[in-house]
């Protein structure tokens, strides 16, 4: 069975996947464009990331790959890591999480709370050395690990259940802004959008990365996620630190949204996208987690400098 | 002049520097005069017929792929950020 013919909406709605609220922010809208935007904080663990958690583990289950009791193995502590700590604990299988050494304890205290195992890796050598420490793991017993940067259910995801509860709820969509991460989110939306509005802009917002969380040698180190098509999209907007957690302040403020600070970001470069617009267009974006998970990092009062070795979503 | 914001694995490069100013009308002619100041650069810059794939150049904040690449306008007042290809989520 393949990506597409597997019936993806239904597995995540059998794991507790939910439709997510489409909320206008009028109060941070320019004259004339609307901006509406998800709300994925509302997902079983806080992220979007428990649809992209649920579709790889429904593929690689259909797959055969994934048979009853086989052990996962996983390299993120962050959103991805604890949704499929959370969906391992739901479908029986036992997983393995590879976190850098210095990841906060709630992040730890989570994933064992789902039962997870955790692993330790350097901390100097970021997420690219946890991921080559799980690789390795994964290898040496057998285990299964699914990849959301080049795992096609990543973007089918999207492509099946965010993008069609957004054509569901509004009549038309001028342009899609989201976070630059795996490129699941802008590959699957973009592509569902397209299928009934083709004009639609769709716009990655880069949001602040910390080079040394990600523990880059040099320039060659980087990574183009796989999955990601960079002529998919049409255009791509840096975000500053401290315009992401200005625009995060006005949004728990002033819209009530308790969002994480990546929401910030998207909702940054949907402002900027939307100020280019005529009158009359509606722009969507994705708030991708939630506040809570980052307060005790003190997100809220953090500065560009301060902030630049915090894991951000 | 436009300013050039460097990451922190360019500036081995750079003797250090975290920004330069360099001129130049487009992306291309302002590589070229960095390029000619830090020599070493040039490799870890350019790629096949143009910029290296790990390697995400914004002006003004904005990705000059969706732009005019090299030939992308640089305006006197005009930040020019050199960013390595990094994976989230």
């Amino acid at each position: 069975m393949t990506t597409s013919t597997l019936d993806l909406a239904a597995s995540l709605r059998r794991w507790g996947i939910v439709r997510t609220p489409l909320v206008r922010l009028r109060r941070i809208e320019p004259p004339g464009v609307a901006i509406y935007a998800k709300c994925e904080w509302c997902q079983p663990t806080g992220s979007v990331k428990d649809r992209v958690a649920a579709a790889m583990v429904a593929r690689a289950t259909a797959e055969g790959i994934l048979r009853p009791g086989v052990r996962l193995v996983e390299a993120s502590s962050g959103n991805t890591g604890i949704a499929l700590a959370r969906l391992a604990a739901v479908t029986g299988h036992p997983l393995t999480v590879v976190v850098p050494e210095n990841v906060t304890e709630e992040r730890i205290r989570l994933l064992e709370a789902f039962g997870a195992d955790i692993v330790l890796s350097p901390p100097d050598e970021g997420s690219n050395g946890a991921v080559r420490m799980a690789e390795r793991i994964a290898s040496e017993h057998g285990w299964v690990m699914l990849h959301q940067y080049e795992n096609p259910a990543n973007v089918a995801a999207h492509e099946q259940t965010t993008g069609p509860e957004i054509v569901d709820e509004l009549d038309q969509v001028d342009a899609f802004v989201a976070c630059l991460g795996t490129g699941g989110t802008l590959m699957g939306v973009g592509r569902a959008l397209r299928r009934v509005w083709p004009e639609v802009r769709v716009v990655a917002a880069e949001p602040p990365v910390g080079e040394t969380i990600a523990g880059l040698r040099t320039l060659a180190d980087g990574y183009v996620p796989p999955i990601f098509d960079p002529d998919a999209i049409d255009g791509r907007l840096l975000v500053r630190l401290g315009d992401a957690l200005a625009t995060l302040r006005r949004l728990v403020a002033t819209e009530g949204l308790a969002a994480g600070p990546s929401s910030g970001a998207a909702v940054h470069a949907a402002v900027r996208v939307a100020r280019r617009l005529d009158a009359g267009s509606v722009v969507v974006t994705i708030l991708p987690d939630g506040l809570e998970r980052y307060l005790s990092a003190g997100i809220l009062d953090l500065d560009d400098e301060r902030a630049g070795g915090l894991t951000l979503w | 002049m436009a300013r050039i914001k460097l990451p922190t694995v360019l500036r081995p490069h750079t003797e250090g520097s975290a920004v330069v100013e360099v001129d130049g009308r487009t992306v291309g002619e302002v590589f070229s005069a960095l390029v000619e100041r830090y020599p070493s650069l040039e490799s870890q810059l350019r790629g096949d017929g143009g910029l290296a794939v790990f390697v995400n150049v914004f002006v003004d904040d904005e990705d000059i792929r969706y732009l005019d690449g090299l030939d992308t306008p640089v305006g006197d007042d005009s930040e020019i950020t050199i960013l390595p290809a990094v994976a989230g989520g």
